[in-house]
C-alpha cells in the first residue's frame, strides 16, 4: 500500500510540475517534450487505478501520434512567442475566471464522489469481477453501447473526410507514377535495341 | 525479517531484468557481428575478421573505441535535448524486454496488457530520432527526422491491424497467452504463420519499416542525407544510438517470433523435442528471422520515399484492415474464436 502511495504522489508530482513547465518554457519544442512527460504520467496513475488498457491507450495515441504531430508542427513553424505573449494580461481576466469556474466544478463532482456513496452505485456500468480490464471494456463498447459508438466512429470519419476535401488538390501538369501500368511494361515495347555504326551515332 | 520478506519479490525483479539485460547486449553484440558478416558473404567480401578469431571481438572493440573517442556537441545545438535523445531512444528500446517471454512463465512483467504495452513503446522510438534530428540543428539531421516520423507512423498503423488479427485468434492481449494459444497438437503447422500467412508477410515487412531497416533506411539514406539524424553525433551517444537501433531490431524479431512462429514451442510436438528447454527454441527461432532481416538487407535495393508511403497506406493498410473483416468474420462463423468468450 505504502508503495502505491509513493508512486502516486511521484507521478502526480512530476506530472503538476510538467504541466507548469508545458506553459511556462521559452522555447516551445520544450512545451511539447513537457506535455509528453506529463501524459506519461497520467498513464501512470491509470496504472496505479488498475486501467492498464486506457494507460496503453493513452500512450499509443496521445503520445505515439498526436504528440509526434504536434512536434512535428511546432518544428516546422516559426512561430513568434514574443508577439503571443503580448496580450498576457489582456487575457488574464477572462482566462483566469474559466480556470476557476472549472476548478470549482471538478471540486464539486470529486467532492460529491467521496462524500456521498450513492453516487458510486449510480456509476453507469460497474466493472465485472473476474474480468480483465480490456475485456470489460469491450464488453461495454461493442454491445451496450454499440450504437453509440458506431456514431462516434461516424463523427471521426466526417471530420476525417472534411480535412481531406479541404486539402486536397488535384494539380494538373503534374508527372505521377502510376504503378500498376509501370508493371504492365513489358521489354519489348520499353527497350529498343539498335545497331550503332561506328562514329556515326544514331 | 518482514521487511526482506516485502523487499524480496523486488529484489528479484531488479536481479532478473539485470541478467536479462547482460544476456540482451551480449546477443546484441553478435546479432551486430552476424549482420555485418552476413552482409559481407552476400557480397563475397570477409566482413570483420581481425579482432579474435574470426573477429568474434569485433563489437567489443567498437564498442571500447566509441567509449574512448570524444563526444563533440556542435556549437548550434540543443545541449539538454541533444544529450537526452539517446538515451531517449536506449531506455524505450531496452524497456520492451521487460514484458517479452522468452520461455514458459519468464517473462519480468507478465501484464494483461503485453502487446499494447510492446505497441506503445515502439510507437515511442520516433521520439529518440525526432529529438535527435531537431537538437542537431543541422539541415540533414533535421530532414531526416522529419521522415521518420512520417515513415514509423504510417507503419505503425499496419502493424495495429497485424496485432488485431492475431488478438482475434489468440483472444488474448497476453504474450504468454498468445504462444500458449498456438500450442496446438499440430505443431509448426498450428502456428499463426500459416493460418494468417498475409499477416506475418505484412508484418515482417512493417518490421523493416518500423526499425528503419535496409530497403527502408530512408532516415540514414547515405546518398541524400549522410547519416540522417546521426549525423552531429559521436562517440558514446551515437553508440547509444546503434545499440537501440538493433536492440528495437531484435525486439522485433521476438515479437514475429511470439506472434508467428509459436514463441517458446518446439516445432514437432513430441518427446525428445518437447524436453528442449523453450528458450533454445525461442533464442533459434529469433535468429532465424534476424537471418532474414540481415538477408533483406543485402540485397534489396532502397526504396524511394514516395513508393515507401504509397506501400505503407495504399498497400498494407487497405489489405490488412481487409484480413481483419476475413479474419473476425472466419472466427465468428465457425466458431474458432470461441475462446475468447470463455
Amino acid at each position: 500500500m505504502g508503495g502505491t502511495a509513493l508512486f502516486f504522489y511521484l507521478f502526480s508530482t512530476v506530472m503538476i510540475g510538467a504541466a507548469f513547465m508545458v506553459i511556462s518554457s521559452r522555447n516551445p519544442v520544450h512545451s511539447v517534450l513537457f506535455l509528453i512527460l506529463a501524459f506519461f504520467n497520467a498513464a501512470g496513475l491509470f496504472v496505479l487505478l488498475g486501467a492498464e488498457f486506457l494507460a496503453m491507450i493513452l500512450v499509443v495515441v496521445y503520445v505515439g501520434a498526436v504528440a509526434v504531430l504536434f512536434l512535428f508542427v511546432v518544428m516546422m513553424l516559426d512561430v513568434d512567442f514574443a508577439e503571443l505573449e503580448k496580450g498576457f494580461w489582456q487575457y488574464l481576466p477572462v482566462g483566469g475566471t474559466l480556470v476557476l469556474v472549472v476548478l470549482i466544478e471538478v471540486a464539486l463532482s470529486v467532492g460529491a464522489w467521496s462524500i456521498g456513496p450513492i453516487s458510486i452505485a449510480n456509476v453507469a456500468t460497474p466493472m465485472p469481477p473476474g474480468m480483465t480490464n480490456t475485456m470489460a471494456l469491450g464488453r461495454v463498447l461493442y454491445t451496450q453501447y454499440f450504437y453509440l459508438f458506431q456514431a462516434a466512429g461516424f463523427i471521426l470519419l466526417t471530420a476525417m473526410i472534411g480535412a481531406i476535401v479541404l486539402t486536397l488538390r488535384h494539380k494538373v501538369g503534374v508527372k505521377r507514377q502510376n504503378v500498376a501500368m509501370q508493371n504492365a511494361r513489358t521489354p519489348a515495347e520499353a527497350v529498343e535495341v539498335r545497331k550503332v555504326a561506328s562514329r556515326q551515332g544514331i | 525479517m518482514t521487511s526482506f520478506a516485502a523487499t524480496w519479490p523486488l529484489l528479484l525483479t531488479l536481479i532478473k531484468s539485470v541478467v536479462l539485460l547482460v544476456v540482451l547486449l551480449i546477443f546484441i553484440a553478435y546479432v551486430l557481428y552476424a549482420d555485418r558478416k552476413i552482409w559481407a558473404a552476400v557480397q563475397l567480401r570477409r566482413g570483420p575478421n581481425v579482432v579474435g578469431p574470426f573477429g568474434i571481438w569485433q563489437s567489443f572493440a567498437d564498442m571500447l573505441k566509441f567509449v574512448f573517442k570524444e563526444p563533440v556537441i556542435p556549437d548550434g545545438a540543443n545541449k539538454g535535448v541533444f544529450l537526452l535523445a539517446p538515451f531517449v531512444m536506449g531506455m524505450l528500446a531496452l524497456s520492451a524486454w521487460a514484458v517479452i517471454p522468452v520461455s514458459e512463465g519468464w517473462a519480468i512483467a507478465n501484464i494483461n496488457v503485453g502487446i499494447l504495452y510492446i505497441y506503445a513503446i515502439s510507437s515511442l522510438g520516433v521520439y529518440g530520432i525526432i529529438m535527435g534530428g531537431w537538437a542537431s540543428n543541422s539541415k540533414y539531421p533535421f530532414l531526416s527526422a522529419l521522415r521518420s516520423a512520417a515513415q514509423m507512423i504510417s507503419y505503425e498503423v499496419s502493424i495495429g491491424f497485424v496485432f488485431i488479427t492475431v488478438l482475434l485468434c489468440a483472444g488474448s492481449l497476453n504474450l504468454g497467452d498468445i504462444v500458449a494459444a498456438q500450442d496446438t497438437r499440430f505443431g509448426l503447422l498450428g502456428w499463426y504463420w500459416l493460418p494468417l500467412f498475409p499477416m506475418f508477410v505484412i508484418f515482417f515487412i512493417s518490421a523493416l519499416a518500423e526499425t528503419n531497416r535496409p530497403p527502408f533506411d530512408l532516415v540514414e539514406a547515405e546518398s541524400e542525407l549522410v547519416a540522417g539524424f546521426m549525423v552531429e553525433y559521436s562517440s558514446t551517444p551515437y553508440m547509444i544510438f546503434m545499440l537501440a537501433e538493433y536492440v528495437a531490431i531484435v525486439t522485433m524479431c521476438a515479437l514475429t517470433t511470439i506472434l508467428f512462429l509459436g514463441g517458446w514451442l518446439s516445432p514437432v510436438p513430441f518427446s525428445p523435442f518437447t524436453e528442449v528447454p523453450g528458450a533454445v527454441w525461442f533464442i533459434l527461432k529469433v535468429c532465424a528471422v534476424f537471418f532474414m532481416f540481415a538477408m533483406v538487407k543485402a540485397f534489396v535495393p532502397r526504396y524511394r520515399y514516395d513508393q515507401l508511403m504509397r506501400l505503407g497506406w495504399k498497400v498494407f493498410l487497405p489489405i490488412s484492415i481487409g484480413m481483419v473483416v476475413v479474419v473476425a468474420g472466419v472466427l465468428q462463423f465457425t466458431g474458432w474464436g470461441a475462446g475468447m468468450a470463455q
